[in-house]
């Protein structure tokens, strides 16, 4: 990449987000500041070549977008004045100072993580609005037709409009849920990409986890006292680390016992420890961690132990016991049950497991420990029974591949 | 912003019959806060007619438009500044009508 093609994507990464905001905020209209802010950056791209890359990159954009704007509202008010009236009934907010919490982009994230929008859309528009990514890149990232990607951005944005969706920061009663549906659109986000499902994907797809650590980066920056915020980006560091050994050279995905820990990437990892202990100290001093915390905390004790033998199981028991009180979910009991594999044997994990059958049959990690276990207990027949449902039910082509040759290798 | 709040109730699984004192405090409440535009209750959908005057005939049509299992049981009218505290309101009124809430926005 060449000097100029970087400092184009660096301005990307670091202002798109910022401008789409500040605009949003000064014209009221998701679609003016979204359409003016691509429009910058296409006459960045234009005339930075020839006219150099200006010194304060993200002052230049927003002065070109504003432009922009400005163009396309009085475009359109000799078409229409009333449209024009509509637009700017959303900017009720006066300019104000801006602290963390008032950043632009803060509200630009809750506003496209609003709850009364539906969950893809969430997801779709925090992508485009937030992230920057191109309607055909999100199309590509979640497996859709461009054409159902617009159209579900553009009903989301027209949702935003009509029903009077407000561009704020919520207030403190209503933030700690407000911002855990942020974190629950970015931890979908990274879940697809660390897990990607479909026939025909890569089994990992980084440009989703690098994006979703990237946004939740943001979130962190915007809001550095949230615990669960730290906890998330704690999560992501801590399993991005890993991602180079979780894919073996043939795309079969590799169980944590048997990835090369060497390759773990040692500076996310040190990072995500970093933000674990912090959380730790704040449990410390009396406040309750959330579960993404804990989440974070589970992972940082595997990307603690030199090998799988040397991890410290009761540990890990002990955070998943806190994580059951927090969220009983049958799934957090069935991740809980490895745990309990490896302290008290395959018989005593197998039992809490069987248990999970209703809640789980349909869903493929329940299949595949179950296969495990019945493995390890060396009943060979009832472990390929359930391989043969795991493989029927795992989307992802690196667990298809790997449960297939664990299958094969049962005697 | 004036929103069309409609109160839903479910034929299969009916929300209770003993609302209506809450109901009337919580019209109090949301006519002091200037909320308020317009609330009623409906009679049962038994009691609707539908009416076609499209073609060349008008004809008259016992029952609703639609037939379902839910099916609107009240609506009101608020006068609200963004949707945040439109569906504040609703999320309130839903616990005292015991039963579901639809908030749309009117043009």
């Amino acid at each position: 990449m060449s000097e100029l093609d970087e400092a184009i994507t660096r301005a990307h990464h670091e202002e798109w987000a910022r401008v789409v905001a500040a605009l949003t905020r000064r014209f009221g209209d998701l679609d003016i500041a979204e359409e003016a802010a691509a429009e910058a950056f296409t006459t960045a791209v234009e005339r930075w070549p020839a006219d150099g890359v200006p010194p304060n990159p993200g002052a230049w954009l927003t002065t070109t977008a504003n432009r922009k704007a400005i163009d396309r509202i009085r475009r359109e008010n000799k078409r229409d004045d009333k449209h024009k009236e509509a637009q700017m009934l959303h900017d009720d907010t006066p300019a104000e100072p801006l602290g963390a919490i008032e950043d632009d982009r803060l509200r630009l994230i809750f506003t496209c993580c609003h709850p009364a929008l539906a969950t893809e859309a969430r997801v779709a528009l925090t992508l485009r609005m937030v992230g920057g990514l191109t309607v055909p890149e999100i199309a590509r990232a979640f497996l859709v037709q461009r054409a159902t990607m617009e159209q579900r951005i553009t009903r989301a944005k027209a949702k935003i409009k009509a029903a009077r969706i407000p561009y704020r920061v919520p207030s403190a009663d209503d933030l700690p849920a407000r911002v855990s549906g942020v974190l629950a659109v970015l931890f979908l986000v990274f879940n697809e990409g660390y897990l990607a499902s479909g026939p025909d994907t890569d089994p990992v797809r980084q440009d989703l986890t690098t994006e979703a650590i990237r946004l939740t980066r943001l979130i962190r920056a915007l809001l550095p006292q949230d615990g669960e915020v730290a906890g998330l980006l704690a999560l992501m560091l801590l399993t991005e680390a890993r991602r180079r050994s979780r894919v073996s050279a043939g795309g079969e995905l590799v169980p944590l016992a048997e990835q090369d820990r060497g390759a773990w990437d040692a500076a996310l990892i040190a990072e995500g420890h970093r933000l674990v202990r912090e959380r730790l100290a704040a449990a410390a001093a009396g406040v309750a961690p959330g579960r993404y915390q804990i989440l974070a905390a589970i992972n940082a004790v595997h990307t603690s132990a030199r090998d799988i033998r040397d991890t410290d199981w009761s540990q890990v028991l002990a955070l998943y016991d806190q994580l059951v009180r927090l969220d009983p979910s049958p799934i957090v009991a069935l991740n809980r049950a490895v745990a309990v594999a490896e302290l008290d044997g395959p018989e005593v994990a197998l039992a809490i497991v069987d248990r999970l059958a209703e809640a789980l049959a349909g869903y493929h990690a329940y299949h595949a420990t179950r296969a495990d276990l019945l493995r390890r207990l060396g009943r060979s027949e009832q472990s390929r029974a359930a391989y043969d449902q795991a493989i029927e039910l795992a989307g992802n082509t690196g667990e298809t591949a790997y449960l297939t040759r664990r299958r094969a290798q049962l005697r | 912003m004036r929103y069309l709040v409609s109160v839903i109730d479910d034929k299969s699984d009916p929300g209770s019959t003993d609302r209506q004192p809450a109901i009337s405090a919580f019209n109090e409440r949301l006519i002091a806060e200037g909320y308020w535009v317009f609330s009623g209750g409906l009679a049962d959908t038994d009691a609707a007619t539908v009416v076609d005057n499209r073609g060349e005939q008008t004809v008259f049509s016992d029952g609703p438009f639609v037939e379902s299992k839910e099916y609107l049981a009240g609506v009101w009218v608020w006068e609200a500044p963004d949707l945040d505290v439109a569906l504040k309101l609703a999320a309130e009124a839903s616990k005292i009508c015991d039963r579901k809430i639809e908030v749309r926005p009117f043009q």
